[in-house]
C-alpha cells in the first residue's frame, strides 16, 4: 500500500538548499509534523503524545534524581530519603518520577485497548502493533527495575520475586536467575545492574519510539471508523486528512493539559497513594512482608501468574504460571493474525464489543485480583480471568471473524465526518 | 471533648499485610489539620508533638533521617534557630567519627538512631504505615477520609485495652489498632504525662495527636510547599486549558463547518 500523498518539505532558500543537500533534517521534521492525518480521529488518539510526553519526562526527571542517588545497598535507601528532604525540590522530581509511571501505564493501557478495539494492529499496521509490544515489555522491565532502587521492602522483596520467576524455568532457571541477581541473592550486585539497565532502556524505549512512529506514518493512522484514507492523489486524500500540525498539535495539546491537571492533584495531594507504604521501610533480608504485591501496573499479568496453582503432567505449577504470563502478553502480539474480521473498527462490529468490553472488565478484574492475597476465591477467579483472556486471543477473535454479521461500513473518512459534521447548504465545499 | 470517640471506627485494612494477618484492626479517623488539598501543619501543634517525642518516645525510637536545623524551617515547627540549637544541644548526645566521642548534638546533625534494638525508626513512620488499601482492596479511605499513616500511629497510641500477656519470655500487650492484636510496646502514653508550657490539654488522646501530627511531617517535611505546588499547578493548568480549548474551538472550526 502506498504511502499517504502529501506535500513535501522545499527548500526556498540557497542556505537551506545548500543545507537540505547535505543533510535533509528540516524535511523530516516538516514531512512529520504535515503528516495527513484521518480528520476523524476521537478522543483515543490522544494517549500517544501523553506517552511521548511520559517518556520525556521519565527521562528528565530521573537524570536528575541520578544526580543525588547512591545505587549501594546500605546508601540507596538514604539517597532517596536524602533527595526528599535535602535536595532543592528533589521531592517534587521524586514524586513526578515515581506518579510519572503510573501515568505512563495508565497511557499506554488505555493506547492498547484503543489498538484493539479500533482495530489498529490489523494489516498493514502489523509492525507498528509489535513494536508497540516492545515498547510495552519494554517498560513494564523498566518500571519493575526502578522500583527496586529506593531499596524498600517491597524493592527488595519484589526483585527477589520476579527474578525468582526465571528460576522456575526448567534446567536452566537456577544459572538465569543467578546471572541476573549477579549473585545466588538480590544484593548489592543486583541493585547496581538494575540501576545500570534503568538508566539504559528508556533509551532503547526511544529507539523503539521512533521505529513505531515510523512505521504509522508508513502505513498512515488508523481511525475510528477504521477506513484507509484514500490515497490515489493529493487531492482525494486532502478530502479525508488534516495535517498533524496544527490541528492535532492543539487537540492534542489541550488533552495533554487535561490529563496533568489529574496529575499534578495527585503529585501535589497524594503522592504516595498508588505506591505501596513498605517501601518506605528499608529492604530487610531477615523479615519478608506478609504480602508482598507489584505494583498496580503489573497486577493483572500478577494475576495470571498465580491463577495457575496447579501441575500439568510434569510441569510445575510455578513455571506454567510463568508461561501463562508472558504467554498473556504473547497473545495480545498475535492479535493481528489471530483476528479474523475483515471489518477493522470494533465499532462495525456488535458481537466483537461485547467480547471486548468483557475483555476490559477482565482486566480490571485480574488487577483487583493480583492485589488480593491469594486465597479464599481469589485464585479461582484469577483463573476464570486468565482463560478468558487468553481465550479471547486465541478462539473469539478468530471465531468472530467467520462467524459475526457485521455492520455497514462507511465509504471514506470523508463520508463518516459529513455524517457528524454536515457541509453546509451553500458551502463550495 | 475528644474522648466522644467519632462513631466512625472503621475496618480498616492497614496495609495489605495486615488484612493478611487479621483481617480487622480498628483505626479511628483523627481530624488532622493537614488534611485535604488545603491542609496546613499547626506549626504548634508539630513543636507539642516534638516535646512528646523528646520527653517520651526518643527514650527509644529514632529519628535518623531528620535533622534538627528542620527543625526551624518554614511549614513545619518553624523554631526559631537558637531555640533549635539550645534543643539539639540540651537533649542530644552524637557519636562524633572525627574525635571518636560524644558530644552535644549541633543544628546540622541528625536525630540519633533507635537506641532499643526492636524499636522501629520513626522517622518514615507516617508514610511506611500509612493503610492505602482498604477497603476491600480498593484503596477509597485513602481519598474518602483523608485517613492514612498519622492515623494509624495515634490510633496504635490510644489503642491499648490494658490486657497483657507473657509469651516466650516477653509481655505484649493487646491493642485494638495493631495487626495481630498484641503489641510489644508497653503504653507509652498516659494522661497528664508531658506538661505543656502553653497549657495545651495534655490528656493522653491529644498527646497521641499531637506526636502522630509531628510524626506525620518527620515523613513528609515538604508537604506544605508539596501541596502549594499542587495548587498552583494545577490553577494555571486549568487556566491554559482553558486557553487551549478555546484555541482548539476556533482552529478547527472551519473543519467541523461550525462557522
Amino acid at each position: 500500500m502506498a504511502g499517504i500523498p502529501h506535500d513535501h518539505y522545499k527548500p526556498k532558500t540557497g542556505m537551506q538548499k545548500w543545507f537540505h543537500e547535505r543533510l535533509p533534517i528540516a524535511s523530516l521534521i516538516y514531512d512529520t509534523m504535515t503528516f495527513p492525518t484521518p480528520k476523524n480521529l476521537n478522543w483515543m488518539w490522544i494517549w500517544g503524545i501523553i506517552l511521548t510526553f511520559c517518556l520525556g519526562l521519565q527521562i528528565i526527571t530521573g537524570i536528575i534524581l541520578v544526580m543525588h542517588y547512591t545505587p549501594h545497598v546500605d546508601l540507596a535507601f538514604d539517597s532517596v530519603e536524602h533527595i526528599m528532604r535535602d535536595v532543592n525540590g528533589g521531592w517534587a522530581f521524586r514524586y513526578l518520577h515515581a506518579n510519572g509511571a503510573s501515568l505512563f501505564f495508565i497511557a499506554v493501557y488505555a493506547h492498547i485497548f484503543r489498538g484493539l478495539y479500533y482495530g489498529s494492529y490489523k494489516a498493514p499496521r502489523e509492525i507498528t502493533w509489535i513494536l508497540g509490544m516492545l515498547i510495552y515489555l519494554m517498560m513494564m522491565a523498566t518500571g519493575f527495575l526502578g522500583y527496586v532502587l529506593p531499596w524498600g521492602q517491597m524493592s527488595f522483596w519484589g526483585a527477589t520475586v520476579i527474578t525468582g520467576l526465571f528460576g522456575a524455568i526448567p534446567g536452566v532457571g537456577s544459572i538465569l536467575q543467578e546471572w541476573l541477581l549477579g549473585g545466588p541473592a538480590v544484593d548489592n550486585a543486583t541493585l547496581n545492574r538494575f540501576f545500570s539497565l534503568h538508566y539504559l532502556l528508556p533509551f532503547v524505549i526511544v529507539g523503539l519510539v521512533a521505529l513505531h512512529i515510523w512505521a504509522f506514518h508508513t502505513t498512515g493512522n488508523n481511525n475510528p471508523t477504521g477506513v484507509e484514507v484514500r490515497r490515489k492523489s493529493k487531492a482525494e486524500a486532502k478530502k479525508d486528512t488534516v495535517p498533524f500540525y496544527p490541528y492535532y498539535v492543539m487537540k492534542d495539546l489541550f488533552a495533554l493539559v487535561m490529563i496533568l491537571i489529574v496529575f499534578m492533584a495527585i503529585v501535589g495531594f497524594m503522592p504516595n497513594y498508588l505506591g505501596h507504604p513498605d517501601n518506605y521501610i528499608p529492604a530487610n533480608p531477615l523479615s519478608t512482608p506478609a504480602h508482598i504485591v507489584p505494583e498496580w501496573y503489573y497486577l493483572p499479568f500478577y494475576a495470571i501468574l498465580r491463577a495457575i496453582t496447579f501441575d500439568v503432567l510434569f510441569l510445575d505449577a510455578k513455571f506454567l504460571g510463568v508461561l501463562a504470563m508472558f504467554g498473556s502478553i504473547a497473545v495480545m502480539a498475535l492479535a493481528p493474525w489471530t483476528d479474523t474480521s475483515p471489518v477493522r473498527s470494533g465499532r462495525y462490529r456488535p458481537t466483537f464489543k461485547i467480547a471486548f468490553w468483557i475483555l476490559g472488565f477482565d482486566f480490571m478484574l485480574l488487577m483487583w485480583c493480583g492485589a488480593q492475597p491469594a486465597e479464599g476465591l481469589v485464585p479461582l477467579v484469577s483463573l476464570i480471568g486468565a482463560v478468558y483472556w487468553f481465550a479471547y486471543f486465541l478462539v473469539i477473535l478468530p471465531i468472530l471473524g467467520w462467524t459475526e454479521k457485521t455492520l455497514p461500513i462507511p465509504e471514506t473518512i470523508e463520508a463518516d465526518f459529513d455524517a457528524h459534521y454536515p457541509p453546509k447548504p451553500n458551502a463550495t465545499k | 471533648m475528644k474522648k466522644i470517640l467519632l462513631s466512625a471506627v472503621l475496618t480498616f485494612g492497614m496495609a495489605t499485610a495486615a488484612i493478611a494477618e487479621v483481617g480487622e484492626t480498628h483505626i479511628e479517623d483523627f481530624d488532622f489539620s493537614f488534611e485535604g488539598p488545603f491542609g496546613k501543619f499547626d506549626q504548634y501543634q508539630l513543636q507539642r508533638g516534638l516535646q512528646v517525642y523528646t520527653e517520651v518516645c526518643s527514650a527509644c525510637h529514632g529519628l535518623r533521617h531528620v535533622a534538627f536545623r528542620t527543625l526551624g524551617d518554614e511549614g513545619g515547627p518553624h523554631l526559631d534557630a537558637e531555640t533549635v540549637k539550645a534543643y539539639a544541644a540540651s537533649n542530644f548526645d552524637i557519636y562524633d567519627a572525627e574525635y571518636d566521642e560524644d558530644r552535644p548534638a549541633i543544628p546540622s546533625d541528625k536525630f540519633p538512631r533507635s537506641g532499643l534494638e526492636n524499636a522501629p525508626d520513626l522517622s518514615l513512620m507516617a508514610k511506611a504505615r500509612a493503610g492505602f488499601h482498604g477497603p476491600n482492596g480498593l484503596g477509597i479511605n485513602q481519598i474518602v477520609k483523608g485517613m492514612g499513616g498519622p492515623e494509624y500511629i495515634a490510633s496504635i497510641l490510644t489503642g491499648y485495652t490494658g490486657k497483657e500477656k507473657e509469651q516466650a519470655g516477653a509481655t505484649f500487650y493487646e491493642n485494638t489498632a495493631f495487626p495481630g492484636g498484641w503489641i510489644a510496646m508497653s503504653p507509652p502514653l498516659s494522661d497528664e504525662l508531658v506538661e505543656f508550657a502553653d497549657g495545651h490539654s495534655n490528656d493522653s488522646h491529644h498527646l497521641a495527636q499531637d506526636v502522630a501530627a509531628f510524626l506525620m511531617w518527620t515523613a513528609e517535611p515538604k508537604m506544605m510547599a508539596r501541596q502549594r505546588v499542587g495548587l498552583i499547578s494545577v490553577g494555571m493548568l486549568m487556566l491554559l486549558g482553558v486557553l487551549l480549548y478555546l484555541s482548539n474551538k476556533k482552529l478547527w472550526r472551519d473543519i467541523k463547518r461550525k462557522s
